[in-house]
């Protein structure tokens, strides 16, 4: 019989002292109560002194205390090994950073252990000997799952508004759809609820949720429009025009818009306002998509580079050269581990988007693709004209064949999955598909975070807290843990924070003539006052930097003179420096 | 083939009845997490404007007086109540809760000076400028007009402190010299006498409790032991010490409110110098009190503002002030760490809360939670300069923001004359003074 591991240790062995110990220390109670007068129950906390008797460890417990946390798991939750207690120089400050230690890794180890508490699995799709799971169709596939999972399966055939760009909310419960030739409409695709279906009358470029699924961006043939979940126009946002891609970054509420000219914008949709924009000088952008872990908004173009940019900065956070020709589709994991870039010449990269470095894998493929997107769980689908390839641990290791394929009847336009589900939204130039990926999706949602099945109320109660929450544009930077760090200027940044002391400007002074009495000063003379003034001000200003300049200069001279001091004995007889 | 497709079956993740609270199912991989540590920091930046938001910290106000507050004590077993004395020789006995005035009654000539609770609180002992030190009952006579003291001493000299044993029917007065009287008999048992100086204020060490602390007027303090026939030692400061408390919970520490705007914490076993000098008032100290926790005590000016300082910092974590409070002239912090008292010159009595931003009243269970979670935060990012910025900037009156100010110039304005003479003169000449050392004369044993 294997041994159940227990997750909580029972009270029963450590409170239960054995006969013996009860009647010593009742023993030793009396005595205490004759002698000093105590009561033999004292009130509160029992002294240390009272309980002497240690007990002996069992030699086979039966419960053999908690039950261990698998390495991985420890690792899954790890928040980085903590600070080095080398460098912290009292004894006080060390105890405190040990004690806070304490109770981080109490945190790590209980998170681990509640990972018992989740209930769904994940899906799986296996082959038996001589099959693979690439010979298996959507039909076999959907007669083989249970009937709510087999309504995940559908089709809409939308001919007549042509290529279909579909976007998922983040409890993945809700689809947009927005076809090129101007056909918007919004759903709950797991009951097939329409919202609103509307045709726009101008051609639509991309559609985008945003923080709920009351609202809905669409990027239309001149500017920006957003509607609420029954086809109402709220905002037309005319400072966002000729728009081609859209990505919304929940935490921060920014809708990032990449356009027709080559500028990139962020809106805070909480407040309506544009945080920034400027032009990336990259050309008109066809690709764009956000690093979910970082919220830098990654490029691709046209030169095989793919770029990384933030709102409070003009030039890439990052560039990547990740192709010698043509990027035609990029893509990056919702965990924000890999980025996959695929090339006009026909090759598919892994990257690792954190270091920066890569390719991890390169992929050869049949034909360029088009279109890429990394599921929760990291399979990777890829869009290859009309067939859709899906890979799994294609990342780290080598995915030696696809997982699932799908041919499609005309061209993909668009690849979505469909998050907290094993479902890929393919837009196409005839429809919209949603497929069956067993095994794509997170299996157990966080409802703080985001709850599929969530009321009314709870959507307004997270929303309220998510706004209280918004983190500020300017935090945006490749390394999102950086607000935690403790700021150490680097030497370039101490160097150049010292030389730009050698640049400042003298400041204005602002100069504030006293009033006087009527033909005692006249604008001439407060005039030549002021110059005056401000050429004294500047005169003192020039002569103190000057001083601070020689200062700067004899510092690093004198560095170099205790460098060069004599070695030799005949040194002394070299001529002498002059001062 | 063997095939599994994600389905949730709704009942797992909805409530049944709409009385239920929702279902919500928690996954704490940090992948769903993302933007931890940003979002804790804006967390943080919220919870500490709302602390700001929520700093109210006045109570209400205790009037009833015709003088102003002379003295203040607590009764040591019961929180609501409150004894207070005024220059007009009036004793008030306060229900605070209901900021009632329950008793009152005239018990001497002039000003009472000091009382204190015998340490059961079933009397309590005033002393005023009549030099008599009278006994009174704690319980209320059957009509004010039989308000008369169980006691009454006449003392030969002038007493203006007095204080209690913790545990022994002792007390100690102070005045010209200090005196320990017996509660049963109407003569000193033991006087003291150090010099010539008149003493202004005592107090027994609660815990090491034959200890006792006084301060004169020749700007010393002076400890004795009632067990010893003599003095101890003194300590001798460059301005008059005012007030002198002890920590309820260190027993070698004291604190001293003093007339040159700084209070010091003293070590009794090194009295050379203190061992922490707490700066920000702008005026001379002229109270203070522990809270029960020996943390943190607060103090009142003569600058018409209460500061709290925590017990091993130099500068104050907290100012009250209102617009119509006057010279403080005497503070007090309740037993329960909670509110603190404050008496002062327009014969008006304050409560204050101890924490300017605490919810008062029960929490409920999530709602203290929440604020735990906030305070961890807050102290998590204490450092980051916005968060920092807020935590800290208080709004203090006009003639404390001046005040600041001309001492930030003189301050200044010392250091540089002095470190002028220290580069035109020999070296050594003008040596370094710390701080702590600055302001004491010398140690007499």
């Amino acid at each position: 019989m294997t041994k159940t591991a227990r997750y909580f240790t029972a009270p029963s062995e450590e409170q239960k002292p054995n006969a013996e110990e009860k009647t010593s220390q009742k023993r030793k109670g009396n005595v205490g109560r004759l002698k000093n007068k105590k009561p033999a129950f004292p009130k509160g906390k029992p002294k240390k002194t009272d309980i002497i008797l240690k007990r002996k460890p069992n030699p086979n417990p039966k419960f053999p205390g908690r039950a261990p946390i698998p390495e991985e798991l420890l690792e899954k939750h790890s928040r980085g090994e903590g600070i080095q207690k080398d460098g912290i120089r009292t004894k006080i400050h060390k105890k405190r950073q040990f004690d806070k230690d304490l109770s981080y890794e109490f945190a790590q180890k209980q998170a681990a252990r509640v990972e018992i508490l989740l209930t769904e699995e994940d899906g799986i799709l296996e082959a038996d000997p001589g099959e693979t799971t690439t010979q298996f169709r959507q039909n076999e596939i959907v007669q083989n799952v249970d009937i709510t999972a087999a309504t995940k399966f559908f089709e809409l055939q939308l001919r007549d508004f042509g290529p279909y760009r579909a976007s998922y909310t983040r409890n993945g419960r809700h689809l947009a759809l927005g076809g090129r030739l101007g056909h918007v409409a919004a759903f709950d695709w797991v009951t097939k609820k329409l919202h609103f279906e509307i045709n726009v009358m101008e051609s639509v470029h991309d559609v985008c949720w945003l923080h709920i699924e009351t609202m809905l961006a669409v990027a239309q043939k001149d500017w920006v429009y957003i509607y609420d979940n029954q086809g109402i126009e709220l905002h037309c946002l005319k400072s966002l025009d000729k728009v081609t891609q859209m990505q919304f970054l929940p935490y921060h509420f920014l809708l990032a818009t990449a356009n027709d000219t080559g500028f990139l914008s962020w809106l805070d949709v909480s407040i309506g306002e544009i945080v920034v924009q400027y032009n990336a000088k990259l050309g008109r952008i066809n690709m764009m998509t956000q690093n979910p872990y970082n919220a830098a908004i990654c490029v691709g173009s046209s030169k095989g580079v793919v770029s990384m940019w933030a709102p409070n900065s003009r030039d890439p956070l990052a560039k990547m050269l990740c192709h010698k020709s043509a990027i035609s589709a990029l893509h990056i994991d919702p965990k924000g581990l890999y980025m996959a870039t695929a090339g006009n010449d026909r090759t598919l990269k892994i990257w690792d988007i954190r270091s920066l470095t890569g390719p991890l894998q390169i992929y050869n493929l049949k034909s360029t693709a088009n279109n890429v997107a990394f599921s929760q769980k990291q399979m990777l689908a890829v869009g290859m004209g009309n067939i859709l390839e899906v890979y799994r641990d294609c990342c780290v290791t080598t995915a030696k064949k696809g997982y699932l394929r799908h041919r499609f009847n005309n061209s993909i336009a668009n690849l979505n999955f469909c998050p907290y589900e094993d479902v890929l939204g393919v837009g196409s130039s005839h429809g919209f598909t949603s497929i069956l990926v067993p095994g794509a999706g997170e299996a157990n949602f966080d409802a703080f975070e985001a709850n599929p099945y969530q009321t009314k109320s709870q959507r307004k109660e997270s929303e309220v807290k998510a706004l209280l929450e918004k983190i500020p544009s300017d935090l945006i930077s490749l390394d999102p843990t950086k607000i935690s760090e403790v700021d150490v200027p680097s030497l370039r940044e101490k160097v150049e924070a010292t030389k730009k002391l050698l640049f400042v400007k003298p400041p204005k002074i602002n100069y504030d003539p006293r009033r006087k009495a009527k033909g005692k000063g006249g604008s001439v003379k407060i005039a030549r006052n002021k110059k005056i003034l401000q050429e004294q001000a500047k005169k003192e200003f020039v002569k103190a930097a000057k001083s601070f300049k020689a200062e700067l200069l004899n510092e690093s001279k004198n560095e170099q003179k205790e460098k060069s001091k004599p070695a030799n004995v005949l040194d002394r007889f070299l001529p002498k420096q002059k001062k | 083939m063997k095939v599994k497709v994600l389905s949730r079956n709704p009942d797992d993740y909805l409530r049944e009845t709409k009385r239920d609270i929702h279902k919500t199912p928690r996954n704490y991989d940090p992948n769903l997490h993302p933007f931890e540590s940003a979002r804790e920091y804006v967390r943080a930046l919220n919870a500490v404007k709302l602390e700001r938001v929520f700093a109210k910290p006045f109570v209400g106000s205790l009037d009833g007086h015709r003088d102003g507050i002379s003295c203040l004590s607590k009764h040591p077993k019961q929180l609501s109540i409150l004894l207070s004395g005024s220059y007009d020789g009036e004793i008030r006995i306060w229900d605070v809760p209901q900021k009632l005035c329950i008793r009152s009654f005239v018990a001497h000539d002039g000003i009472v000076r000091s009382i204190t609770y015998e340490p059961k609180g079933r009397c309590f002992f005033t002393l005023g400028d009549d030099k008599t030190i009278k006994t009174w009952n704690t319980a209320a006579p059957s009509s004010p007009e039989d308000e008369e003291p169980i006691n009454t001493i006449l003392s030969k000299t002038v007493v203006t402190g007095i204080s209690h044993h913790q545990s022994k029917p002792i007390f100690a007065t102070c005045g010209e010299i200090c005196q320990i009287w017996e509660e049963s008999r109407s003569e000193p048992i033991h006087t003291y006498k150090w010099g010539v100086d008149s003493l202004h204020d005592i107090a027994f060490n609660p815990i090491e409790s034959n200890l006792l602390a006084t301060c004169a007027s020749n700007r010393s303090i002076i400890l004795y032991d009632t067990r010893d026939t003599g003095p101890l030692r003194k300590v001798i400061m460059k301005l008059r010490p005012n007030r002198l408390v002890w920590n309820p919970m260190e027993a070698f520490i004291f604190t001293c409110a003093n007339e040159d705007y700084n209070l010091y914490s003293f070590d009794t076993r090194w009295l050379k110098k203190p061992v922490n000098v707490h700066v920000d008032h702008v005026s001379a100290v002229i109270d203070l009190d522990y809270s029960p926790t020996g943390k943190e005590f607060v103090s009142g000016s003569y600058d018409k503002s209460i500061r709290i300082f925590e017990a091993g910092k130099g500068h104050s974590r907290e100012i009250y002030h209102t617009k119509r409070m006057q010279r403080l002239t005497c503070v007090l912090w309740s037993l329960d760490n909670k509110y603190i008292l404050s008496g002062s010159d327009e014969m008006n009595i304050r409560i204050w809360k101890a924490r300017a931003s605490e919810k008062l009243g029960t929490l409920k269970p999530r709602e203290r939670t929440a604020l735990q979670y906030s305070e961890v935060l807050k102290e998590k990012y204490a450092t980051h300069p916005q968060i920092r910025r807020i935590a800290r900037h208080r709004q203090v009156p006009k003639h404390i923001y001046n005040a600041q100010n001309e001492l930030r110039t003189i301050k200044q304005k010392i250091k540089r004359k002095e470190a002028n003479r220290r580069t035109h003169s020999k070296k050594g000449e003008v040596p370094f003074v710390p701080e702590r050392t600055k302001h004491i004369v010398k140690e007499d044993i």
